[in-house]
């Protein structure tokens, strides 16, 4: 049986993690140093989701892929231009804060409300994507609160695989503790899933995608509406996880040899 | 100079300059095509590129199965299909040598190698694209289009075969060895061709399908030079001879190929006519070789451009934490957070290089640009004159000889201001087609072969620099940013598609094209009116430059040596070679100049660059003016040289002495004018002697004006190595990213 999914991914974009990542306090509460000035990618749990509802839609014929993200135009069109190369989608571009210093409530609002402006959005075929959590703030709440607020209630997250039986039944694979999953079953959409890494592989690059998608991109980008979110969250204080950053370049060493030094360099801690 | 050049500013760089910058320099920020193409292609190279280098694959120069690899990604990220016209299944509109030059950035951004293995494949489909019949076009460029999304086709590769073992084609390209004669020709038939040629030093010709080569007649039945296509099927030998041993750019596919196959007379590149029995055909190789070269070496002057300025992030961090982890280092003292940046000369010489990888690439994009801009109106003409029945050859080269004048008019009517020139003529001179191709091909002709020459040359220097800051890491295969390759790499691209000769004699002739040179006049006033509101960008030295160079070639052009020989001549290449490398220095840094001013001017516009504007603006300007130093210093040393030493020194002897005074008469004339002797320096002693040293004082007749500008420009470098220490300051600020973005 052929479902022609309507696949809606919630995605925002983050700095890319290799960058300077150092928090300041800022007059509208706390930020990154230099946020906006560093390069961004799609949030890693989002791009998972992408690329799952890219296989899928290219699976089901007649399935389209919508990606919802509130960002700052600029941010948004600079990942368009890598994300738009590998997935045909519609881009709902919704104008906001990408930072992780914001209320997932207000988020979850602007993105819902974003969702809802879709011209012909059929529940009976709707699947709403998304990451479990986000690499900007990594709360898990955002994802929840939209789906609650479109009524879905089949909810499903950390899911690393979706598969579709013949009759159309979702078979979905959550993530649970100990490497484990847990196995459930869902007669059909509307439906919500908080990807956590997925398990297909990220969609091959092609130019011709790109120029297609982008007729469309530009004029979503620019009439992107602004999002109120209000910051109606307030930070005690911000810190780096503590952390240490030790880059050692080491060629041809066994997997095993790796995972021991590991080891011993955690215990030791 | 303004002392606004070296008050001290608030604002400073804050990042690395990021892609939203360098759409906006580079002019790329409307052209979505081109930014998605950037990141494909950034993709490849950081991605699979690195990995491969950072696992040794350089350490061999044969073909293998992990470099092949490459060529897929390079379909998938759209590098293969970038040169191809939507049409054959390519999917960029219009013009592409800004595409293309994004690309080799890109990719040159990791390693160069993979860079050229992508272009040889385009310069092997040149020939074809820029000469080749309609037919020709179809074939060739179907057959290579990558395949479309969800098909499974191999597409062909090719390689471009001009070079011929010695003493054979190299530099020059009219010792053709390679031989074309008929086989078989049937009353009313396509004739059969035999081609016999070798080839040395030839890329992609590992796996290459196909070949365009340069072959001259070896029969009376065909006339002169021309181009043919050789497929790897045709029937005979397609060797494809042994791995060339390189020691560079071995991402690539080298080797020394043999052929000698028959091919139907239709392979030659844009095709024949018969002409009482003869072959004519349609182009010889020199008339393919030059539409092609012409375009493509601007790539590769960005190949190096984008190693120089790829070394910055990685030796800025081998700087900062050069001394951390030391028991004796604490964290957050002065050593530990700057580690090598404590100390000025490392962070000096880091802005040579930062400073000669911003004008290369700048200068580089800039001649890009100005292909792409030339492409249609170059069509335009062609199709003009085809409309009097001109098609190329001499018969052209006098029609356009004839539009000369006019350009020249146009530009001095330019010049004027709006009210003061006679509108109608300009406007009429404005919209000739013919003008226009005249005004940007005397450019393109300066551009391409000055950004080859200086960014491949001296950015090879720089290269050496930039290794020699990361220490014994440099010249490591470990060395973070593979500088150590980079360097060495960067020889190649001063020697391929023609070495730094070639491109100084091409030069030689080019710059001193008349409208080239009214242009190039008209840049010395657009550099001082810039100089007015920014005068930290060093623009005033740089004009002052400019009129030296300007003044320099008019000289040389009428002077003559001690000898009473002529000095502008084709084979007095110490004076026309040096001059093309003085106006190099000058063409880049006005490039940067300009590009940081577009920058200044549409930066507002975009709110990412918006943000860190002001620092960045002020860090590059400081950049600017660090460069037009050495470059207004390096034209100033190269046409003073060029000015006073073709002209014999004097000697002690009866002509020398002429100029001195002899000390009886110095004496006599001190009674009258006392102080005259203090002042003589070249004064005979009675007894005859005379000052130790090479002989009496040069004079410098005539040559008054050159004495001033010279004086000028060095008081025109004034200011500059205080905005050198400004940005070695920022240097010591400027975040970068926690680790770099591929593997080492
Ligand atoms: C890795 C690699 C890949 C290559 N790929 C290709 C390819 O795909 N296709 C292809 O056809 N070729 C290719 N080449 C060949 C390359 O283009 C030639 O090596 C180059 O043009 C120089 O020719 P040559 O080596 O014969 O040098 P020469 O002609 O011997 O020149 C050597 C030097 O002599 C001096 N010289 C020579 N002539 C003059 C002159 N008129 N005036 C002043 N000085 C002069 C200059 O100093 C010059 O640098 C490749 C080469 C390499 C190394």
């Amino acid at each position: 049986m052929n479902i022609p999914y309507q696949i809606v991914v919630c995605g925002g974009v983050v700095p890319d993690p290799l960058q300077t990542l150092e928090p300041i306090a800022t007059a509208n509460g706390p930020a990154l140093k230099n946020e906006l000035l560093l390069p961004h990618v799609l949030d890693p749990w989002s791009a998972h989701a992408l690329y799952e509802a890219a296989h899928l839609a290219r699976r089901s014929a007649g399935s389209k892929v919508w990606l919802v993200s509130v960002a700052p135009k600029t941010k948004l069109q600079q990942v368009m231009m890598t994300i738009g190369q590998r997935v045909p989608l519609e881009l709902v571009a919704i104008e906001g804060p990408a930072s992780g210093f914001t209320d997932a409530a207000d988020v979850a609002a602007a993105l819902a409300a974003g969702i809802e402006g879709i011209a012909g959005l059929d529940q009976s075929r709707l699947l709403l994507f998304g990451g479990w959590e986000s690499a900007s703030r990594a709360a898990g709440a955002t994802m929840q609160m939209v789906g609650e607020r479109l009524g879905i209630i089949d909810q499903f997250q950390g899911v690393d695989e979706l598969s579709v039986a013949d009759d159309g039944a979702l078979r979905i694979l959550e993530r649970i503790e100990g490497g484990q999953h847990q196995v459930s079953v869902c007669s059909g959409p509307p439906v919500l899933l908080g990807w956590a890494t997925g398990n297909l592989p990220e969609p091959p690059n092609h130019p011709q995608i790109g120029m297609q998608n982008m007729r469309a991109i530009m004029p979503a980008l620019q009439k992107a509406r602004t999002a109120q979110i209000s910051g109606g969250a307030r930070f005690e204080s911000v810190t780096l996880p503590k952390q240490q950053r030790a880059t050692r370049i080491v060629k041809d060493k066994p997997v095993e040899e790796i995972a021991r030094e590991i080891v011993t360099w955690v215990t030791a801690e | 100079m303004d002392a606004t050049a070296v008050r001290p500013h608030a604002e400073t760089l804050r990042t690395l300059p990021g892609d939203d910058v360098r759409q906006i320099m580079w002019r790329f920020a409307d052209r979505l095509d081109l930014q998605m193409l950037v990141q494909s292609a950034r993709a490849v190279a950081r991605g699979p590129v690195a990995r491969l280098v950072a696992n040794g694959a350089r350490s061999t120069h044969e073909w293998t199965e992990q470099k092949a690899l490459l060529l897929k990604e390079f379909d998938a990220a759209g590098i293969t299909g970038a040169p191809l016209e939507p049409a054959d299944g390519g999917y960029i509109e219009g013009p592409k040598n800004l595409a293309l030059a994004l690309i080799a950035f890109e990719l040159a951004w990791v390693d160069a190698g993979a860079a050229t293995g992508s272009l040889a494949g385009c310069l092997a489909l040149a020939p074809i694209h820029e000469r080749g019949t309609a037919e020709q076009r179809q074939r060739y460029t179907r057959l290579c289009a990558p395949p479309e999304p969800g098909e499974d086709r191999k597409p062909w590769r090719g390689a471009f075969c001009l070079t011929e073992p010695l003493p054979y084609v190299g530099v020059e390209t009219s010792l053709l060895g390679g031989r074309v004669r008929v086989v078989e020709w049937e009353a009313g038939k396509e004739p059969f061709l035999e081609v016999d040629k070798r080839g040395r030093f030839i890329t992609n010709m590992g796996f290459a399908n196909f070949v365009t080569a340069a072959v001259d007649s070896d029969d009376p039945r065909i006339k002169g030079t021309c181009m043919v296509v050789l497929e790897e099927t045709d029937p005979g030998t397609f060797d494809r001879g042994t791995p060339t041993r390189k020691l560079v750019h071995q991402l690539s596919s080298t080797c020394d190929p043999v052929f000698r196959m028959r091919v139907p007379a239709d392979r030659i590149i844009g095709g024949y006519t018969v002409k009482d029995g003869i072959i004519i055909p349609r182009y010889s190789h020199g008339e393919i070789i030059e539409a092609v070269f012409r375009r493509t070496r601007v790539t590769v002057g960005l190949m190096t451009s984008a190693k120089l300025l790829s070394a910055v992030e990685p030796v800025i961090r081998y700087q900062r934490d050069r001394f951390r982890g030391s028991s004796a280092v604490s964290a957050g003292s002065p050593r530990y957070e700057l580690g090598l940046q404590q100390k000025p000369d490392a962070l000096h010489r880091l802005l040579d290089v930062w400073a000669t990888g911003e004008a290369s690439a700048s200068l580089g994009f800039t001649a890009a640009r100005l292909f792409d801009e030339l492409e249609p109106v170059e069509k335009e003409k062609d199709r003009i004159l085809a409309g009097q029945g001109i098609h190329g050859g001499s018969a052209a080269f006098k029609a356009l000889r004839k539009v000369q004048k006019d350009a020249l008019e146009y530009l001095e009517l330019r010049r004027k201001p709006v009210g003061r020139r006679e509108s109608q003529r300009f406007e009429k001179l404005e919209n000739d087609p013919l003008v226009k191709y005249l005004l940007l091909d005397s450019l393109a002709s300066v551009y391409c072969p000055a950004c080859k020459l200086w960014n491949t040359g001296h950015g090879a220097n720089m290269m050496r620099e930039a290794v020699s800051l990361m220490g014994g890491y440099g010249i490591t295969e470990d060395c973070p940013g593979f500088l150590g390759y980079k360097w060495m790499d960067a020889q190649l691209e001063a020697t391929y598609e023609g070495p730094e000769a070639v491109q100084r004699r091409q030069l030689s002739v080019t710059m001193i094209n008349e409208v080239f040179l009214a242009q190039f006049r008209g840049w010395v006033a657009e550099m001082r009116e810039i100089a007015a509101t920014r005068p930290g960008t060093g623009a005033c030295s740089l004009a002052t430059a400019m009129q030296m160079w300007l003044w320099t070639v008019q000289h040389l052009q009428v002077a003559k040596d001690a000898d009473g020989a002529a000095l502008y001549q084709t084979n007095r290449q110490g004076v026309t070679f040096a001059l093309a490398d003085a106006l190099c220095w000058l063409l880049s840094a006005r490039s940067f100049i300009l590009d940081v001013m577009e920058l200044e001017q549409a930066g507002p516009q975009n709110p990412v660059v918006a943000e860190g504007l002001a620092g960045t603006v002020q860090f590059l300007s400081d950049l600017c003016h660090v460069q037009t130093a050495r470059s207004a210093g390096e034209a100033g040393r190269i046409c003073a040289e060029l000015v006073y030493g073709y002209n014999r020194h004097p000697a002690w002897d009866e002509e020398g002495y002429k100029g001195c005074y002899h000390m009886d008469e110095l004496m006599a004339l001190e009674s009258i004018i006392p102080g005259l002797a203090s002042m003589a320096t070249d004064v005979i002693e009675s007894d005859g002697s005379h000052p130790a040293k090479a002989g009496p004082c040069a004079k410098c007749e005539g040559l008054e004006p050159f004495i001033r500008l010279r004086t000028k420009l060095d008081g025109c470098l004034t200011g500059s190595q205080l905005a050198k220490d400004r940005a070695a300051e920022a240097l010591t600020k400027v975040m970068i990213p926690a680790a770099l973005d591929y593997p080492a």
